[in-house]
């Protein structure tokens, strides 16, 4: 039971006591479908014991008198008949009521939490996000939100049972207090069975849903990577790899299949024990007149009848580690005490604004600094390009600009107000970043690019002639209406970074900062549409400031700032830091001496 | 790209019968039904088990548990249960052991289907498995055979054993009383005529449920994905509305799927308390009229109970039937789109050690049902040559490298390896050889998530470690090596992305040297690197290239200005060919071309900083 005491790192009485204790939270949150599920289960529970009571009942007044007396008796027979049906249908409304209510409590459940979790995911600040996968955050608002109230499915008929449980012990003392004895010791014992049986597998399971990933892993990442591995003629080795982790499934799922054979067989057979014992003491039991073949008869259907349910109590059980992970894991974010508030203030005027950074710091470890003591100063309406190596802190500064994150020394200014002192409504009207990598929405592309914010047509043609991306769009089945993403149309990257741009420009930024936003580019696209930005900012258009690796783009620029390791190595014009810097030369010019290089060999 | 689809997967397949789908899927995975014969007659024995408790039932009630009047025979009585007991034990082994079975020989059978259809997919040609569909391509080695593997081993099982039990149960009815068997039966009729509407409906719901949690799972993506955008344009209520409007669709699909699944489930329990009152009704009148026994009519209720745990799993078992023969299907259509570009294997021809040259023998080429891509192109490339070839997207040349390397085959014509007299036909060549002979370099650096040295021996496996420092020394990659921290120890993460785009075309350049062969194809990267990185990977392409003979496909001024030779490609067709000096006056293709590249190198060493703003 190792692997599911890992599971919460704990032993298992207080997985099962946080368990209980996280029941208790959602049974709190849907007090009222919660009762009404659990009172359906107690009414299937009692005419489940009521279905065998109806059977003893008809055994002692319809089906022996008749034998008995050779003649039907009629009145007890009708009796008898409805009887069945009734409880019959009782059952049912039972069965409905508590497999739809508690689904529904179930359903709400989830749909709760996902609200909660992803509520959080938009107050929580950039610094946060960039610290944690994207794929552990995914599943904490899917996977582990289910998994915290799956339990919720089984708990209903769970606690139906208990009920039924008492009843039917109750109505075995009543027909006879020795036979119920057989009970006493079958209905424990298929309880604990259930138990054992639960925790033996939960590990094994476990381990094979762990495999499934491992397989998926591999056959994603060599389907991915088909061309090199055809191009290398790696096709028996990359077999050789995926028949390796696929047989350790197949292990894992063989263990799990070698558990169920040993218990299923018996959990099926133990009421049948039961019953055949319960015939063996009948026997005594009728000839010493101390009981009536009815009760005989009713107790042994009992066995049959029970004995399905009574596995509803394992299921509980075997969730409850699931629960507990699952809760942890989400409560890890929603107890998370990250803030990052926004001010109060305006960004008054219309037009470009300046952009200023007094001894700006930024580090992600702590002692390795990625931006230090960095003081830039941009014009309203000029262009700013920032070139250095990777890892200079180039796309540090753009989200510290345009606060995604906050520095840890020094202060960015807008205007000379510090952006943290603007409000942040205000700030994204006047300040626009198009990151590195591009994001679309599962939505038109008119969406995508007016963000349902009140801009009409023209207005959105007009910035897509700007970024080049007109006519593709032009092109697409429906134009503006097309749906893009999964189920939509799909674009190429280049054309992807451009419907990120007209995003960026379409709500006519006062500052537009460019985070390497058209690598992606063919680079006479990519040298159009920074020339038609470069006019707009001349005419009163945005403050620029551009991340590039293109001497091209550079070469738009005022201003060229150059960073290396995470400080400005040198500033001024393109034709200036050419002149007066070898490292500029080195950095900027390095391709194309690669080129000259090969021309002298 | 509907149209670079093979005919094969087009044309959906004729849609066959479940009962064909799953002949097949079993013939696919001979495991499975290994044995089968006693698989099933221990099965048969297992699920017997369940009808001793109505016997013994029955035997007791007419030895006298039922009358006392009559006297008991509790001899008898004990004889029978004693005898129940044995059989009980003896089915319960029967049934252990049948499981095992099952579970053993799916999951061997299954595991064999799911690596032969893991090697089909690589052994399908680039124009089968394109991009579009790799996706689904994972899905059929991995969801589609759990799918499968999960219903063979619960469902599935539940559905023979239940047919089973419910067998039995008929035979031990019909042997009590054929009258009060088909009293039963009939009153069941009705739940299994419906059983289809309800699979239906249930399969309409849970194919809602399943839309609405793909369109959940985006919608949740994007405050996590998009974050920098939600953020830097403040769009946080509009992302929340979404998300809210995604959970409760989802949220309403799902009530309305559990709504279907209970009634269904329930449904059962009802017929079940009809049958009970036939069976009483009519056995009590038949025991009167007809000398049908009490213990009978009894034993009559308990085996009714075996009917209705199947009826009530019935509809879930179909809606998983269904898509587990789905997921059958997909599997088989995958295993039975042809190999197109088939490997000779040992039997083919071999190419001759040393240089190698190329020749394409009047080579046209044609998606299926496509417009012609490639048409007539005639040319011979001498050995240790250096081509690059040029052209706007969509003129083909991609096409001609995909089948130099035999990535697809032409669809007339044919493409040659070889020099001097010795030429062979690369559709004779066995893959095997012609790997080791030439090399495909993509244009992005795909590395798998392992670590360097691991990443490096794709290109020669029995490399030491030793052999693997050298040839980064001989493309002159020494620094950067060096400056990795843990050296060929370092994990360069899932697609390689711990490097950066740069390093990783490093990586895939070193990788080719250690291939070592006579001919290279390579495929420039179109996306900007640092300049640094980019200056050590024009460094080390010059070493690697050096020798051998290299087909480039040309993004770049240079690589076409460099070369020994260009192949100007347009529309489809080899318009110039020539080296750069003679076609850059010609005034053809490649001269527009070339003027378009130098007006925007140009721009960066000619222009004034800032010209264009002030």
């Amino acid at each position: 039971m190792t692997a599911l005491d890992n599971l919460g790192g704990t032993d298992t009485t207080d997985l099962t006591r946080r368990g209980l204790r996280v029941l208790g939270v959602g049974i709190g949150r849907q007090k009222a479908l919660f009762s009404l599920s659990i009172a359906f289960s107690v009414l299937f529970g009692a005419t489940t014991v009521a279905d065998a009571w109806v059977l003893g009942w008809a055994t002692d007044h319809v089906i022996r008198p008749s034998f008995a007396d050779g003649d039907v008796a009629t009145g007890a027979l009708v009796a008898g008949a409805l009887l069945f049906v009734s409880v019959a249908l009782l059952r049912m409304i039972g069965v409905v009521g508590r497999r739809l209510v508690g689904g529904i409590v179930y359903y709400r459940l989830v749909a709760g939490d996902r609200r909660r979790v992803t509520r959080k995911y938009l107050q929580l600040p950039m610094s946060w996000h960039q610290s944690h996968p994207t794929g552990q955050l995914l599943s904490n608002a899917n996977a582990d939100v289910e998994a915290i109230w799956m339990v919720f499915m089984p708990l209903p008929m769970a606690i139906g049972v208990i009920a039924m449980l008492v009843v039917a012990v109750v109505t075995m003392l009543v027909a006879d207090p020795v036979l119920t004895l057989v009970g006493l010791v079958v209905f424990p014992l298929l309880f604990v069975l259930n138990v054992v049986y639960q925790r033996r597998q939960g590990p094994r399971m476990a381990q094979a849903q762990s495999l499934r990933g491992d397989v998926s892993a591999v056959a994603h990442e060599s389907f991915d990577g088909a061309l090199v591995v055809k191009s290398l003629g790696r096709e028996d080795e990359e077999t050789a790899r995926f028949a390796g982790v696929s047989e350790q499934l197949r292990d894992a799922n063989v263990a799990v299949g070698r558990v169920r054979a040993v218990f299923e067989p018996i959990l099926e057979a133990l009421p049948s024990i039961g019953v055949l014992l319960v015939v063996l003491l009948g026997i005594g039991r009728i000839e010493s007149g101390a009981t009536e073949p009815g009760d005989v008869v009713q107790i042994a259907y009992l066995f049959t009848i029970v004995a399905m349910p009574v596995r509803a109590i394992g299921w509980v059980l075997a969730e409850l580690p699931r629960t507990v992970v699952g809760w942890d894991r989400v409560r890890g974010v929603l107890d998370d005490p990250t803030r990052f508030p926004y001010g109060p203030a305006d960004l008054p005027g219309s037009g470009p604004v300046g952009l200023r950074t007094e001894k700006l710091g930024f580090a992600y470890e702590p002692g390795e600094p990625v931006l230090a003591d960095l003081d830039l100063e941009v014009q309203p309406g000029s262009v700013t390009a920032v070139v250095g190596s990777t890892g200079s802190g180039k796309s540090t500064l753009a989200s510290l600009v345009t606060r995604l994150v906050d520095a840890d020394e020094g202060r960015v200014l807008l205007d000379d107000r510090p952006v943290t002192e603007v409000e942040h409504g205000a700030l994204a009207a006047a300040v626009a970043l198009v990151p590195q990598a591009t994001f679309l929405f599962d939505d038109t592309v008119r969406s995508n690019i007016t963000l349902d914010a009140d801009l009409d047509d023209d207005t959105v043609w007009e910035v897509l002639r700007t970024v080049q991306a007109d006519r593709f769009v032009a092109a697409l089945p429906h134009g503006l209406d097309t749906q893009l993403g999964e189920r939509g149309t799909s674009l190429s990257g280049g054309q992807r970074q451009r419907l990120s741009l007209a995003r960026a420009l379409v709500r006519s930024p006062r500052l537009l900062v460019l985070d390497d936003a058209t690598s992606a580019l063919d680079p006479d696209v990519e040298q159009r549409i920074l020339r038609a930005l470069a006019e707009r900012s001349q005419s009163g258009g945005p403050t620029v400031l551009v991340v590039a690796y293109r001497k091209a783009t550079i070469a738009l620029a005022d201003q060229v700032v150059h960073l290396a390791h995470g400080r400005i190595a040198d500033r001024g014009t393109h034709a200036e830091l050419r002149e007066r810097s070898a490292a500029y030369r080195d950095l900027v010019d390095a391709y194309d001496q690669a080129r000259q290089e090969v021309d002298h060999e | 790209m509907s149209d670079t689809r093979t005919a094969a997967s087009t044309q959906p397949a004729r849609r066959e019968g479940s009962l064909r789908i799953i002949r097949r899927g079993l013939a696919l995975s001979p495991a499975i039904t290994q044995g089968w014969r006693h698989t099933v007659l221990l099965a048969l024995l297992g699920t017997a088990g369940s009808s001793l408790v109505p016997i013994v039932v029955q035997r007791s009630v007419d030895s006298g548990l039922g009358d006392t009047q009559g006297g008991v025979e509790s001899g008898r009585i004990v004889l029978v249960v004693t005898l129940a007991a044995v059989l009980l034990l003896i089915s319960g082994v029967a049934s252990w052991a049948a499981k095992v079975r099952i579970f053993t020989g799916t999951e061997r059978g299954l595991t064999q289907l799911r690596v032969r259809a893991f090697r089909h997919v690589h052994d399908l040609s680039m124009l089968t498995q394109n991009t579009q569909r790799r996706g689904s391509l994972v899905s059929r080695v991995t969801s589609d055979i759990d799918q499968i593997s999960l219903f063979l081993q619960s469902t599935g099982m539940i559905l023979v054993l239940s047919i089973g039990q419910m067998l039995v149960a008929v035979v031990v009815m019909a042997v009590l009383s054929w009258e009060l068997t088909l009293v039963v039966l009939a009153v069941f009729v009705p739940l299994v005529l419906s059983l289809k509407f309800f699979a239906e409906r249930m399969s309409v719901a849970y194919d809602r449920v399943r839309q609405t949690v793909a369109d959940l799972l985006t919608t949740i993506a994007e405050p996590v994905v998009g974050a920098s955008v939600v953020r830097s344009y403040a769009i946080e209520a509009r992302t929340q509305q979404r998300i809210d409007d995604a959970i409760q669709t989802n949220y309403r699909s799902n009530v309305k799927a559990q709504t279907i699944v209970s009634i269904t489930f329930a449904s059962a329990i009802l017929i079940g308390g009809l049958a009970n009152a036939a069976a009483l009704g009519v056995g009590v009148w038949l025991g009167v009229v007809g000398g049908l026994s009490m213990g009978t009519v009894i034993a009559f209720i308990f085996l009714i109970t075996l009917f209705v745990g199947p009826a009530q799993m019935a509809t879930q078992v179909i809606t998983e039937a269904q898509n587990a023969v789905a997921s059958w299907r997909r599997v088989i259509e995958l295993l039975e789109t042809p190999a197109d570009v088939v490997d000779p294997g040992p039997a083919g021809t071999s190419l001759p050690t040393g240089d190698l040259g190329a020749r394409f023998a009047h080579v046209r080429f044609a998606y299926p049902d496509g417009p012609t891509v490639l048409d007539d192109v005639d040319v011979t490339i001498a050995p240790r040559q250096r081509i690059a070839i040029v052209g706007e997207t969509g003129s083909g040349k991609t096409t001609f490298a995909k089948l130099l390397t035999r990535l697809m085959d032409p669809a007339q014509g044919t493409v040659s390896l070889g020099r001097d007299d010795e030429w062979a036909d690369i559709a004779q060549v066995s893959f095997a050889d012609l790997r080791r002979h030439v090399v495909m370099v993509p244009q992005e650096g795909f590395l798998f998530d392992s670590t360097l040295a691991e990443n490096l021996r794709y290109g020669r496996r029995s490399a030491t470690d030793a052999e693997l420092v050298a040839a980064i020394g001989d493309l002159g990659l020494s620094d950067w090596f060096e400056a990795l921290p843990r050296g060929l120890q370092t994990r360069v993460g899932q697609r390689g992305e711990s490097l950066s785009a740069g390093e990783r075309q490093l990586v895939a350049l070193v990788r080719s040297a250690l291939a070592d062969p006579a001919f290279l194809v390579l495929d420039e990267a179109t996306s900007a690197v640092d300049p640094q990185t980019e200056l050590r990977a024009t460094r080390a392409l010059e070493v690697l290239l050096d020798g051998r003979t290299s087909v480039t496909i040309a993004h770049r001024l240079s690589t076409a200005e460099n070369a020994d030779r260009v192949l100007v490609f347009d529309a489809g067709r080899l318009v110039e060919d020539g080296s750069h000096a003679d076609l850059v006056g010609a005034g053809g293709v490649y001269q527009r071309l070339h003027a378009s590249w130098v007006a925007q190198a140009s721009l960066g060493l000619d222009a004034p900083a800032g010209t264009l703003t002030s």
